[in-house]
């Protein structure tokens, strides 16, 4: 079927979802344009991850829909889950396989195996700089190297689109800066979309789309700079903006 | 970091929206899971011998000491009286498989606690072709030491047909997805790894008592009404029952359609419980169990 275009690598639209009586989100909408790189905000707690299981479909998306290249992730999972690469926030390598074995156990998970899939693999670990740790366990590995490892894994069948859940959390500050620059030059060198889930301000550039989750709701949307104003850090604009909002529930 | 070939590492077919899976993808995604199921196995030596040595303290050790108090009477499929470690072979055998079915049980629980269940279920193959492959994965596992187990049973002198080792296998492959199936619901049922003990102690130890494995049913009626109706509705019982009579060359359906439809049962359950849109997993938020 023909894809539409100007059909955006993610739509969430109106999308809620509650644990019990505490609402993790609450009305949530926004986009992520194709090939491009927009951070999604918000401090510890404020529904990141929850909206992540949500476009994954570890949870059902019960109000609202969430759409990967315009496939709904409700009903037609694998359609939309080929699109998607992921990097949760917790880290999920089998400690027991080398990086070479997990990257080939994540080739199979999406269909793919044989020669191109070995070429692929080997391309991969090479363009995150870990192909002389191929044959390395997982657990023998840095934290850094692990994150560069599911970084890979997450591109090995091609996704159009990239999440990437507090990607740098616990790493030092080389490895962090080396992982943003990696995930910025896919979007800009091959047209990767990705979506950035951070609570880190230097991770995110004047220009980058930024949507703002506080308590579960996008409370401000605009490019970084936008949201800054004149003079302003982004830094003190979402202090101002979540204390703004923890005023009105109060 | 580097900039390899373009071709390579490209995210590729930015404009063309992905083909659908084919049956060659499926094949390949169920390989993948089977290859690492093994790949874990083989890693795990002491696995693989503590699998070996708990049925073989039972043949060498508590039959050779029970072979006088225990002795068992004609009853089919033996036509002849047989010594208590030939009785109690098949069901040691089949107790492996329930070993494994809940090792396999408490690898999802140990996968779901250190995430790597997440990347199985991001997976765009439907959950039931992921459960379906883990199954497999596990029934493989547990034929290689079902085998070695009558190998070394065999040369301690329990002599089995020889077609009989031809002709059980469809009876421990089918055995197997049971357990693996009762194993994939209990492991959406287990929050955390530490509780997996419990497991223990509410599911083997009954199945595997409360079954013809060690005693033959007679003896246990002989004894009491209640447990011979327990033993009975046991569908262990079944699995031992059927794997016994095909060891032995003869079939036997109503155990086979007990053990064909237990799994059934239970596999639904699996693909419910795994769905995150009806199950325990929908429930708990999760397949970590996220939800506070």
């Amino acid at each position: 079927m023909e894809e539409p275009q100007g059909v955006p690598a993610l739509d969430v639209a109106g999308v809620s979802h509650s644990f019990g009586r505490r609402r993790a989100l609450d009305d949530v909408s926004f986009q992520v344009p194709r090939g491009r790189f927009v951070a999604l905000l918000g401090p510890n707690g404020a529904g990141k991850t929850t909206l992540f299981s949500l476009v994954t479909r570890l949870y059902a998306c019960r109000s609202g829909a969430v759409r990967i290249f315009g496939q709904d992730v409700s009903r037609a999972p694998s359609a939309a889950l080929g699109e998607l690469g992921v990097v949760f926030q917790s880290r999920t390598l089998d400690l027991d396989l080398t990086v070479r074995q997990n990257l080939i156990y994540h080739a199979a998970l999406h269909g793919l195996a044989g020669a191109a899939s070995a070429v692929r693999i080997t391309g991969l670990l090479a363009l995150v700089g870990l192909q002389e740790r191929a044959n390395d366990k997982v657990r023998t590995l840095s934290g850094g190297q692990a994150r560069r490892v599911e970084i890979a894994r997450a591109l090995v069948h091609r996704p159009r689109l990239l999440l990437l859940d507090e990607a740098t959390v616990g790493l030092d500050l080389a490895s962090r800066r080396a992982i943003v620059a990696l995930v910025r030059d896919l979007v800009r060198e091959e047209g990767l979309a990705v979506l950035w889930a951070t609570h880190i301000f230097d991770e995110v550039t004047a220009t980058d789309e930024v949507h703002v989750l506080h308590r579960g709701r996008i409370i401000a949307a605009g490019t970084a700079a936008d949201l800054a104003g004149e003079g302003a850090s982004l830094e003190a604009a979402f202090r101002a903006l979540t204390e703004r909002d923890e005023g009105e529930a109060a | 970091m580097s900039r390899p070939d373009r071709r390579a590492t490209s995210p590729g077919a930015a404009e063309a929206p992905r083909r659908p899976l084919g049956a060659r993808g499926y094949g390949i995604c169920l390989a993948g899971i089977v290859w690492r199921e093994v790949l874990r196995f083989v890693q795990q030596k002491e696995r693989f011998l503590s699998a070996l040595v708990r049925p073989l303290v039972w043949l060498f050790i508590f039959a050779a000491g029970f072979r006088s108090a225990l002795g068992v009477s004609i009853i089919p499929p033996y036509d002849t009286y047989v010594l208590y470690e030939v009785y109690v072979t098949p069901g040691l055998a089949v107790m492996i498989q329930l070993f494994n079915g809940m090792q396999s049980s408490l690898s999802m629980v140990y996968d779901r606690e250190v995430g790597s269940m997440r990347v199985l279920l991001t997976s765009p193959f439907p959950r039931w072709w992921l459960l379906f492959s883990k199954l497999i994965a596990g029934v493989a596992v547990s034929l290689a030491q079902v085998y070695a187990f009558l190998a070394v049973a065999f040369l301690w002198g329990v002599e089995i047909p020889p077609a009989g080792y031809v002709l059980a296998l469809p009876a421990f492959i089918i055995t197997g997805f049971m357990l693996g199936a009762i194993g994939l619901v209990i492991s959406s049922l287990v929050r955390q790894l530490e509780n997996f003990a419990s497991v223990m102690n509410f599911v083997i130890f009954p199945m595997f008592f409360a079954s013809s494995a060690l005693y033959p049913l007679w003896r246990v009626r002989d004894a009491s009404e209640a447990l011979y109706l327990v033993c009975l509705a046991n569908p262990f019982t079944h699995a031992v029952e059927f794997a016994r009579f095909a060891l032995y060359g003869q079939f036997e359906p109503l155990s086979c359609a007990i053990v064909v439809g237990t799994t059934l049962v239970f596999f639904t359950l699996a693909v419910i419980a795994y769905d995150p849109g009806r199950g325990v997993m929908g429930l708990r938020g999760g397949p970590r169990g996220d939800a506070p």
